[in-house]
């Protein structure tokens, strides 16, 4: 039993627990504005693309984040600029632009000598967060959460159906970059914290699970803050147990997740229909 | 083989979607060739799901489509079914040329590597010109007008020697030049035998070029000949309340011509339909004795 | 500095060529993928490949067969969850590869000794195995001589599969073919520039391609030229710049890239402009 409460004892694992279920919860809220808006790819995007802006922002001597946020914030209007300048479609606009970013970062990486862990800004060091990261996660993430309940009628329209949105006169292009600010500001957030690879999937399996389980949009986001921050938790218990990645672990429960709600969701559940047919 | 008679026949066609919808039931027609043949139903009515049965891109769980007697798949891989796209279901700036466009309706009679024979190219040069498209050749399809566009696709159709053809909402947003330009096309391939299938809502256009019509809402409601299967009772059957149907008699139309119509109209061009339910035609050549038959009843 | 000293290691040569090769596949397929509005499959099946190559690594596979049987498994478990639920289909790619690249992290996590993760994220072409060259040189040839064999069959897909499946052509292989080859090419890349830049391999050939031709043909060999030279001067300038072959592909990929959508002929930004007048 006792080997069961041990994580508990300890601060880095407690503060682990704070910081996880706290960019999860984020992270939940924002997939489902993404999922409906089928932007998947760019939180993939933006969170790759932050890794540039870190290098400069770390050779200029200014704090990471802000140009973490300028770097992941360009790609998203590059890609925007150039997809309606030119022939090209979107998704490979948004391809182009964010591995192109990610390989120039990469290039700075190697050419600067730094303290700097590659791992850590990939995967995350969420057992190794400063106290400064946990107040600066912190803070990005509750001015995140508390714009996104405010305006969430505005941006849910926004994201479902834009032609609507215009006709009755709703500023639609702010609040589109609205949007693409307060992910940005999430994916800054996070990746110091727990890396790209769970901000991808952070942005991406909530709301997906969520729209699972029900139809209703206040509910989603309900639903996807839930399952995210329990994913969050039981992944970080894990790795502890398992020594393994935690980033993975958090992702592997949030999939764990999916494929529950995928099985047996009361309404489009795949065992409920076959239980009908 | 070219001008052996060709007959189109559904018989009990049900299609039912793997979510349990079922959106086609017993439909059933039967069709010969040279003959234009509107497909008019509301959206949702299962039109384009008896389309892509023609097609065979939906198997039937009942019922049976049979080109000549023999399963669609079959008359597929002689390619004998053509299909023109709607336009926006077209990625004009994909890169193709008008010829490589064409030339993808040849592919059936091809080996492995499909690599065109001169038997391709022939085909390819004379279905161009024939829709007076081989000086642009080489154009981008992005390039193309309206009409051209179509016309491409049409070309294609010819060049892959498709003996039923079908055209999905052919008309929306085209100008009336283009439409005109594309019926007159349409007659062409349909003295050269060619059973056309056309998808359309537009009502009033089907009278002007079309011989016959199925009508669909979730089952083929009727077919045959256009005069006799649209009449006023069938329309209203098949649009149910989406129509709105004007009667003129005591308005101006009255008094211009002393006779009255009556106008349905889904928003596009109008059908008109005299007193008795006739259809009222715009372009009244090769229809003289018609018009006169129906002169005298009305007397 | 000596610009020819590349040349005396016979490491460089070999990863050059062998660079120029799988950029050379890449760069071709790019043209289908960019066409078909498959960059973000393109980005998952890089990632998750990843699970497949520990797995063989640990067990002493050729890591190709594992790649390749870990990518098919993602490619059909998107395809099954996208048929039979409402989620849509960029949700469902992002939920799939984020899963089995997390999978692959905490194998990874679990075996540190035995699979080194930077060359599996990064690509490590400079010190890529003798056996594993072989690998990659079969790999891309298949994959080449396939193309070649099945070009137009493919470009049909492409552009219009229904008028592929009115002629009674089976579009379900071509389907499959096509994911064959992605797997197949992003295995491949993985060794040259790492999975993270895979996507790029696969998107920024096609993308800078199709500004510069309205052939298709042409574009495919442009692609393909584009792809192997950029990932031979990539391995060359990557002796300078300590290692890092994966961002100095991509990034001179991108550099041209700008270039194209900048002054390309007809589709490029000033001949637009000019055309619009």
């Amino acid at each position: 039993m006792d080997a069961f409460l041990e994580p508990f004892r300890y601060g880095f694992m407690l503060q682990a627990f704070a910081v996880g279920g706290l960019v999860a919860a984020v992270g939940a809220v924002l997939s489902c504005f993404l999922v409906l808006r089928g932007w998947s790819l760019m939180g993939d995007a933006i969170s790759h693309a932050v890794l540039p802006g870190i290098m400069l922002a770390y050779i200029a001597g200014i704090p990471l984040a802000i140009g973490a946020f300028a770097s992941g914030l360009l790609c998203a209007v590059a890609t925007g600029w150039i997809k309606s300048n030119s022939r090209i479609k979107e998704d490979t606009v948004m391809g182009v632009v964010f591995s192109g970013m990610f390989a120039v970062g990469l290039v700075l990486f190697s050419r600067t000598p730094s303290e700097m862990h590659l791992d850590h800004i990939l995967f995350g060091n969420i057992l190794g967060i400063t106290p400064e990261r946990m107040i600066e996660t912190g803070s990005i993430a509750f001015v995140v959460l508390a714009v996104v309940i405010v305006l969430r009628r505005d941006l849910l329209l926004v994201c479902f159906d834009p032609s609507h949105a215009k006709a009755i006169g709703m500023a639609v292009k702010p609040l589109t970059y609205m949007l693409l600010v307060l992910l940005s500001l999430t994916i800054v957030a996070s990746v110091q914290a727990v890396g790209v690879v769970l901000v991808v999937a952070a942005l991406i399996t909530p709301g997906a699970t969520a729209l699972l389980l029900t139809k209703r949009f206040d509910k989603m986001i309900a639903v996807a803050v839930a399952t995210s921050v329990g994913s969050a938790w039981a992944g970080v218990y894990v790795s502890f147990l398992t020594n393994g990645s935690t980033a993975a672990c958090i992702v592997l429960a949030q999939t764990f997740i999916f494929v529950l709600a995928f099985l047996f969701a009361p309404a489009s559940g795949l065992l409920r229909r076959r239980a009908r047919a | 083989m070219e001008n052996s008679p060709l007959t189109l026949e559904a018989k009990d066609v049900t299609v039912t979607y793997p979510n349990g919808n079922t959106a086609l039931r017993d439909a059933s027609f039967s069709l010969e060739g040279g003959t234009i043949c509107a497909l008019v139903g509301v959206n949702g009515s299962g039109k384009s799901t008896l389309f892509k049965a023609l097609m065979g891109f939906v198997t039937p769980v009942r019922g049976s489509v049979a080109l000549n007697g023999r399963p669609i798949r079959e008359a597929q891989k002689q390619g004998w079914v053509a299909y023109v796209p709607q336009a926006e279901d077209v990625d004009w700036s994909f890169p193709v040329s008008v010829h490589d466009v064409v030339m993808m309706g040849r592919y059936g009679y091809m080996n492995f590597l499909r690599i065109a024979r001169a038997s391709d190219r022939t085909a390819v040069r004379n279905a161009l010109e024939r829709v007076g498209l081989w000086e642009l050749r080489d154009r981008q399809i992005g390039e193309l007008s309206g009409g051209q566009k179509k016309r491409v696709f049409v070309a294609r159709a010819i060049a892959q020697g498709g003996r039923v053809i079908l055209l999905d909402e052919p008309f929306t947003g085209v100008d009336a030049t283009t439409e005109e330009d594309l019926i007159a096309l349409l007659h062409e391939l349909r003295l050269a035998g060619s059973l056309i299938l056309v998808s359309t809502h537009n009502l009033g256009s089907v009278p002007e070029f079309c011989d016959h019509v199925v009508l669909v809402n979730r089952t083929v409601l009727a077919f045959g000949p256009t005069d006799e299967v649209f009449t006023p009772e069938n329309l209203v059957r098949a649009f149910g309340g989406v129509l709105r149907q004007f009667d003129l008699a005591s308005s101006t139309v009255h008094d211009h011509d002393g006779k009255s119509v009556t106008v349905l109209t889904d928003d596009e061009r109008p059908l008109v339909l005299g007193k008795r339910g006739h259809i009222e035609y715009r372009d009244r050549t090769g229809r003289e004795k018609l018009i006169s038959d129906r002169e005298k009843e009305d007397v | 500095m000596n610009w020819l000293v590349p040349f005396h290691y016979e490491y460089m040569v070999t990863a050059m060529w062998t660079s120029a090769l799988v950029g050379c596949v890449c760069g071709v397929l790019s043209g289908f993928v960019t066409l078909k509005g498959w960059s973000l499959m393109g980005d998952a099946l890089s990632h998750a490949v990843v699970p497949g190559v520990t797995i063989a690594y640990l067990v002493g596979f050729p890591f190709s067969v594992g790649a390749f049987v870990s990518g098919l498994l993602a490619a059909g478990a998107m395809a099954f969850v996208k048929i039979k639920t409402p989620v849509r289909e960029d949700a469902v790619i992002g939920i799939v590869f984020t899963a089995f690249f997390a999978l692959g992290l905490l194998l990874i996590s679990l075996f540190k000794s035995r699979v080194d993760l930077k060359t599996i994220i990064l690509g490590n072409i400079l010190g890529i195995a003798a056996g594993d060259v072989v690998q990659l040189v079969i790999v891309s040839l298949v994959c080449l001589v396939v193309i070649a064999l099945k070009w137009r069959d493919l470009m049909l897909f492409c552009f219009d599969s229904s008028q592929a499946r009115a002629l009674g052509i089976r579009v379900g292989w071509l389907h499959v073919l096509l994911l064959l080859l992605l797997s197949a090419t992003a295995v491949a890349a993985l060794q040259a520039v790492g999975a993270i830049l895979v996507v790029a391999m696969l998107v920024t050939p096609g993308a800078t391609a199709y500004l510069l031709t309205d052939r298709f043909g042409v574009m495919l060999i442009i692609g393909g030229v584009f792809g192997a030279v950029t990932a031979f001067a990539g391995a060359y300038a990557s002796y300078f710049i300590d290692g890092a072959t994966g961002g100095c592909i991509v990034t001179l990929q991108s550099i041209l890239f700008v270039g194209a959508l900048i002054f390309a002929p007809k589709h490029g930004l000033i001949a637009t402009r000019r055309a619009r007048g």
